[in-house]
């Protein structure tokens, strides 16, 4: 066994690639968290009096809330006294364009590997890049806003799109629904606003780039996604943070609304800085995704490849209302190190004939903890509700825990709900069998890896799966059981 | 092109290999024969490298390397192959990805390009033909619900893939019907080449009535105890092993 555990060590000592910070001049706030803290934000964004209200109505709520200790993670009490909740890069004036936007944030966003003038040239996909608080440029405006597609920053929205926003903001995780989504709910500083026109099939992948920047700042993004009757998108959500000691707290809240026949895919390539090999620094990411499946034969479809962060605390859920509606959570979820994931879904069902499915792939190794955390609710009038829910663990090493938590909670008698469990471990005789020809072993935990994820990850957009399949194996190089 | 020495191996501290000495030319054909337990598929592991089994002395040379000091994967990109007698299954993983993957790295380590995927799949439809084997097989998951047979005419495949320079085959024979033997014979007999080994590990003379074996070893309790022709392998057929076990016994006793 010490032969595996030094193997362990010397394949998962790979540091993280995205680690480094630009010194740009920021705009910040004063660390503290207070109701002159939530004005102050509210007026550098010039925001109108309705948002003010609401930042303040949630600030209040925030406040008589406490902080949720249920999850299975364990990390030392954040001070969020200490933290800054707003930094923008400083800019003259406002980009119009790509190449009004200031040379050094296109080159962050290079390092990442991500040049907007590529993904615009080459892969026909919208970018709208979030550093830190402020969408730095947004791309293919001119190509959807054509089809009517909204497509912006959140602060844009709330000043070109107020009725919209007015509409859904809240309308799906309301302020009071936990205690991180009232804090972004006060302190949210930017995201991205999506509104897809009745019958309309967004004709590209939407994407969002975040990334965390300046130390000691929260991230408290908000995206908002309607998509109106028989229309179609699919969305995507990628994010880096540099290497930092503190940790850094992400609280983000999606919503999602989907109307009859409409159709939502929200994918997810979250690779954060999961902290070092001693478990010191690394992001905690506490998430409130929901989307609604509000109208008749609507589908919202969850996938998630969740490699970074220190602890991870994020269940992306479908409110199935619509009759005959669709809720889909495919996850893979890799921890290494002493990473923490708490993570999972929630499907509710309302309407009848609505329809769940869940594959959740957890893989853990080195000291780390790995939860599952589902919950499939069926509500009386959901007649003929069907679930099925497949939750498999990989464990590499004996250092690491997988765990499942299910909780089936069924008030139809018509409901049709399915459990699998699986756990399993790479086998030393799988390894050796590829060594045998010819490859090497962490390109072997790779294979199997991708293999063992294979059906989440083919729900990705093809791009983003060979990015997702890389990232795996960067996490993970090699961890043997 | 192998040169085996004095080769002792033991496995979590029982010895199982306790001396073998074995030289296999280009161009030949090895049998080696013996009842269950003798360590036939030890020896092979240990040729491959699995990690578990301790070589306690001995040394193997093979193209004029020190075998024993190379990793698992450098033996097969130096082109040592062994076709599994119990094929690993990988979920999710397809043979076609497998061995593009296996391959690109062989010829990585051989300062070769990687073979584009058109290059690759003319690769692929050539090797297919020569084992018999349907494509649909080729994209499922490595080994996953594979019948036996399925299973080793896949390992075959492999090897005709990966052009090994020394092909061992552990019971490859085994589990197959007799029109699966025939195919699997046909396809190492067509690989063979004046260039390349094949050292074949079987219970049953009847795959060497396809695979004609150059010379044949029969291995008992960790030793090659007795080399010959192939008719050796017929007249174990007849004779089972008992004679030369005796022989080794009586051998023993009076030394
Ligand atoms: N993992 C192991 N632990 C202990 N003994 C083993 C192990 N693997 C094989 N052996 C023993 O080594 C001997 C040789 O086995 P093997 O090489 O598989 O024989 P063969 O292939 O000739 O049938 C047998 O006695 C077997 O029980
Ligand atoms: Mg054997």
């Amino acid at each position: 066994m010490s032969k595996d555990n030094q193997l362990l060590e010397d394949l998962t000592s790979k540091e993280y690639e995205h680690g480094w910070s630009v010194n740009y001049e920021a705009d910040e706030a004063p660390a503290g968290l207070n109701e002159g803290i939530i004005r102050w934000i509210s007026s550098k964004k010039e925001e109108p009096q309705w948002l003010l209200e609401w930042r303040l109505k949630a600030f209040a709520t925030w406040q008589s809330m406490a902080e949720p200790s249920w999850a299975n993670v364990n990390y030392p009490k954040i001070d969020l006294q200490a933290l800054k909740y707003y930094s923008a890069p400083k800019q003259s004036k406002k980009p119009k364009n790509l190449n009004e936007v200031d040379p050094e944030l296109i080159a962050i966003y290079e390092r990442l590997g991500i040049s907007l003038n590529e993904q615009k040239r080459l892969q026909g996909i919208a970018v709208d890049a979030v550093l830190d608080s402020v969408s730095v440029a947004t791309t293919f405006k001119d190509t959807l806003s054509k089809l009517g597609i909204i497509f912006c920053s959140f602060s844009e929205a709330v000043k070109e799109h107020p009725e919209l926003i007015k509409k859904y903001l809240g309308s799906v995780v309301p302020i009071q629904d936990n205690y991180y989504a009232a804090l972004n709910s006060a302190v949210f500083s930017d995201g991205s606003f999506c509104y897809i026109p009745k019958g309309v099939r967004c004709p590209m992948e939407l994407s969002t780039y975040f990334r965390i920047n300046a130390a000691n700042t929260g991230q408290f993004e908000r995206t908002l996604i309607v998509a109106e009757e028989s229309s179609y998108v699919s969305y995507l959500e990628g994010c880096t943070a540099p290497q930092r000691d503190e940790n850094q707290l992400h609280a983000a809240v999606v919503e999602i609304y989907a109307a009859a026949h409409a159709e939502v895919k929200y994918s997810t390539v979250q690779n954060w800085f999961p902290g070092d090999k001693e478990g010191k620094g690394g992001i905690y990411n506490f998430v409130t995704k929901r989307g609604i499946c509000a109208g008749d034969y609507s589908k919202i479809s969850w996938t998630q490849v969740e490699t970074g962060s220190a602890v991870t605390w994020k269940y992306p859920s479908c409110i199935l209302k619509g009759d005959h509606s669709v809720g889909e959570f495919y996850s893979v979820a890799v921890t290494n190190n002493y990473q923490q994931a708490d993570t999972g879904t929630k499907m509710i069902h309302i309407g009848k004939n609505t329809k769940s499915r869940i594959v959740s792939k957890g893989i853990s190794a080195g000291k780390s903890q790995n939860s599952y955390r589902g919950q499939v609710q069926v509500m009386k009038r959901a007649q003929h509700a069907i679930n099925f829910s497949q939750c498999d663990s990989l464990l590499m090493g004996n250092a690491c825990g997988a765990h499942t938590f299910p909780y089936i909670d069924i008030a139809n008698p018509t409901a049709k709900v399915e459990h699998e469990a699986t756990t399993s471990k790479i086998g030393e005789d799988q390894i050796f069998y590829c060594n045998q020809r010819g490859i090497a072993t962490e390109d072997a935990v790779a294979l199997i890896v991708n293999g063992y994820a294979k059906e989440v990850l083919n729900q990705l957009p093809m791009e983003f799966a060979v990015e997702a399949q890389k990232l795996l194996a960067l996490t993970l190089e090699g961890s043997v059981g | 092109m192998l040169s085996i020495k004095n080769l002792h191996a033991s496995i979590e501290g029982t010895p199982i290999l306790k001396g073998i000495n074995l030289q296999v030319n280009p161009g030949e054909v090895h049998a080696i024969m013996g009842p269950n337990g003798s360590g036939k598929s030890t020896l092979a592991s240990v040729l491959a490298g699995r990690e578990e089994y301790e070589v306690t002395q001995g040394e193997v040379i093979f193209q004029g390397k020190e075998l024993l000091e190379l990793s698992p994967e450098d033996r097969a990109r130096e082109g040592v192959f062994l076709a599994f007698q119990y094929p690993i299954e990988i979920p999710g993983v397809s043979t076609t990805n497998f061995l593009r993957t296996a391959l690109n790295q062989i010829r990585e380590y051989r300062g070769q390009e990687p073979l584009d995927a058109v290059k690759f799949l003319s690769l692929m439809k050539e090797k297919m033909a020569l084992v018999e084997i349907d494509q649909k097989l080729l994209s499922r998951s490595l080994n996953e619900g594979f019948s036996g047979g399925e299973k080793k005419r896949n390992e075959i495949f492999q090897m005709a893939m990966l052009e090994p320079k020394l092909s061992i085959l552990d019971e490859t024979d085994s589990g197959l019907d007799i029109d699966a033997l025939r195919i699997v014979s046909n396809g190492v007999n067509k690989l063979k080449s004046p260039s390349t080994a094949t050292i074949v590990v079987t219970h049953y003379q009847r795959l060497l009535d396809y695979i004609v074996p150059d010379v044949v070893h029969v291995l008992y309790q960790g030793r090659i105890v007795k080399s010959g022709s192939k008719e050796l392998a017929l007249e174990l057929e007849q004779k089972g092993y008992d004679w030369i076990k005796e022989e080794v016994d009586t051998a023993k006793a009076t030394a």
